[in-house]
């Protein structure tokens, strides 16, 4: 649901430039330091990036779901690094508190993570528990007016550079699976928390994730999301769907990028003495692409309409998620056969983003995670 | 002071241009269109005035179909306080943009006026100096700094021996170079809230001026296909080739 066009579309010109003429010239820079620069990153607090769903009324703008997955379009063709360092303000670090919370904690977060002035990580994978998100092991027990936060969160993604953690903690060791799970919102200076070394990964330079430790870590009731125990859990599932379409629009914008790479490389390299664009071999990998990735587009778009007209959309999140980054991983895999031995040296971009796409099929529920439960949400379907 | 941007609407600077099979114009159809980019400088000094203080209110203008409010919202996007929009379908030259932009000022008594130098998709660089004789303004052209001191306006050109600074009295027009300003991004939440900003429709009947083509096109031609550039091994090698097959020196 677009509120109005020609202002979403002066919007999504502003990205796109700012995405042309700020972020792709330093792609480069980002993946060699492995650091998003500190210009570009008050470039971004300045343009209201990560604010993008908070809500106007704390200094957000409030986006649709339509409206996001254009922005993500947008943000998608450049490095994931930019987009993962406004994400989880956008996304899995605030929308606990913007459901849940109470108007105090609303007024003293969401404020300061529409303006980037702090960053919000989000604490929910363990060691043990990654797609079994409810099984996780990290306790809070209530202690008088405070509670005592135990346990080791893995894969954190903006842990080193958080300012508040929503963290995923059992509070009653009783109830196992969702019931039990309670979320809180932890300053990153309370005493007891230690993050760990960023991780290595295999792309994505710049977007750091790692471990952050809770020993003993001591918080006051009132931290704990909706001030009720077991909300916090529940209400972020609910909303994994939100999530997923924004990841298939921005590996949809990656796609097109990698697209956009190839077809120039393409009419530029010349083999048996003209451009490599003229063998049907090679149009044929540009054409499957195209094709795949309006498919991609027209899936993100349904189901991010239809979210907005507030119909249950698991299924299309699921079946748009899954599609759309398996086939980001296809177009990528063309563009590096497309550049041939170019598309293995990092010269070019598209051997960074061979690797940086990768993870669209792992994070925000694996490929296989969506297939269970497109294919339950089926069988539910069928049996009522 | 009250400042007055002109702005114009043009195919966006990274659109490859593309002319018309019959070579009747150039191919405007499904083309991304945008703000001019030296008018994008212009609304950026304009603003930066009005952040220091000197500039109390910013007004954009435009002249041109009903699409072209679009590139009016940027502008109050980016900072300008209202937009006065001239609707026309008519191909507008630059004595008629003159003309009605003449108007407007007569109307608004701005401090200042600021124009881009020139459009990218004509190059005609005529407007603000025709818009410069017919209100009997001062001129400062090829603007790369533009300073107010003591009620008077400080301007720096580029010209091809170097930089002249003139001092001009206000009210007076500016047009910008390219290396006035570096124009900002909109921020998003101004994106959203320059809807709410006011924007007045004018034609130019009711401006009283006639916007009817005085030029007839008769021909568009894409420019020649460049050969590709060979790199050269010396100095010696380069002046020989220059001197020889380019015969651009002797």
């Amino acid at each position: 649901m677009i509120r109005d066009q020609e202002t979403m579309q002066i919007l999504l010109d502003s990205i796109r430039s700012f995405v042309n003429e700020a972020l792709i010239p330093r792609e480069e820079e980002v993946a060699e330091t492995d650091e998003i620069p500190e210009d570009i990153v008050s470039q971004m607090r300045d343009m209201g990036l990560f604010g993008l769903t908070i809500p106007e009324e704390f200094g957000g703008l409030g986006v649709t779901m339509e409206e996001e997955v254009n922005i993500a379009f947008e943000l998608g063709r450049t490095s994931p690094a930019f987009r993962s360092f406004i994400g989880t303000n956008n996304g899995i670090g605030s929308i606990g508190i913007l459901l849940d919370g109470t108007e105090e904690q609303k007024a003293t977060y969401l404020p300061k993570l529409a303006s980037g002035e702090i960053l919000s990580s989000f604490c929910l994978t363990e060691p043990d528990s990654g797609s079994d998100a409810a099984s996780l092991r990290t306790t809070a027990v209530r202690d008088g007016d405070h509670y005592l936060i135990n346990g080791t969160k893995r894969y954190i993604t903006n842990a080193p550079h958080a300012g508040i953690f929503t963290v995923m903690a059992r509070t009653d060791p009783e109830i196992k699976g969702a019931k039990g799970i309670s979320a809180f919102i932890v300053e990153a200076t309370t005493p007891g928390i230690t993050i760990g070394k960023c991780d290595k990964k295999m792309g994505q330079k710049g977007a750091h994730t790692a471990d952050v430790i809770f020993d003993n870590v001591r918080v006051p009731s009132s931290a704990l999301i909706g001030e009720n125990e077991g909300v916090g859990f529940k209400t972020a599932m609910k909303v994994l769907d939100k999530g997923r379409l924004h990841i298939a629009a921005i590996a949809v914008g990656a796609a097109e990028r990698v697209l956009e790479d190839s077809l120039r490389y393409a009419m530029e390299r010349k083999q048996f003495g003209r451009p490599i664009s003229d063998f049907q071999l090679i149009q044929a990998m540009l054409a499957d692409s195209k094709a795949e990735i309006y498919a991609a587009r027209c899936m993100v778009l349904d189901a991010a309409r239809r979210r907005d007209d507030g119909l249950s959309v698991s299924t299309e999140a699921s079946c748009a998620k899954m599609f759309a980054t398996e086939m980001c991983s296809r177009v990528a895999d063309r563009g590096v056969q497309i550049h041939g031995g170019a598309g293995y040296v990092s010269d070019y971009a598209v051997e960074r983003f061979y690797r940086d796409v990768r993870l669209f099929r792992l994070y925000e529920g694996t490929t296989q995670i969506q297939q269970v439960i497109i294919s339950r949400n089926m069988i539910r379907e069928a049996q009522q | 002071m009250k400042v007055l941007v002109a702005i114009k609407r043009v195919i966006d600077y990274n659109v490859k241009i593309r002319v018309k099979s019959d070579h009747s114009d150039v191919d405007l159809t499904n083309v991304k269109m945008a703000m001019n980019p030296f008018c994008e400088i212009a609304v950026e000094e304009a603003v930066r005035l009005k952040e220091k203080g000197v500039a109390t209110e910013v007004v954009v203008v435009t002249i041109g179909p009903k699409a072209a409010q679009e590139q009016l919202r940027t502008a109050l996007a980016l900072g300008a306080d209202r937009a006065i929009h001239v609707e026309t379908d008519l191909r507008v030259e630059s004595l008629g943009a003159a003309r009605a932009l003449a108007k407007i000022v007569e109307e608004q008594q701005p401090g200042l006026v600021i124009l881009g130098k020139q459009a990218i998709d004509t190059d005609n660089n005529q407007t603000g100096q025709m818009l410069a004789a017919l209100t009997g303004l001062p001129q400062g052209t090829f603007a790369s700094e533009v300073a107010v001191e003591d009620g008077r306006l400080r301007v720096t050109r580029e010209i091809d021996g170097g930089l002249e600074t003139l001092e001009l009295t206000l009210p007076a027009i500016v047009t910008t170079d390219l290396r006035l300003n570096e124009p900002r991004y909109a921020k998003l939440p101004d994106i959203m809230k320059a809807k709410k900003k006011p924007l007045e429709v004018r034609t130019p009947a009711d401006l009283g001026v006639e916007l009817a083509s005085r030029i007839k096109l008769l021909k568009v031609e894409p420019p020649a296909e460049r050969q590709a550039g060979i790199k050269v091994g010396s100095v010696d090698e380069l002046i020989d080739k220059l001197k020889n097959e380019a015969k651009v020196i002797s």
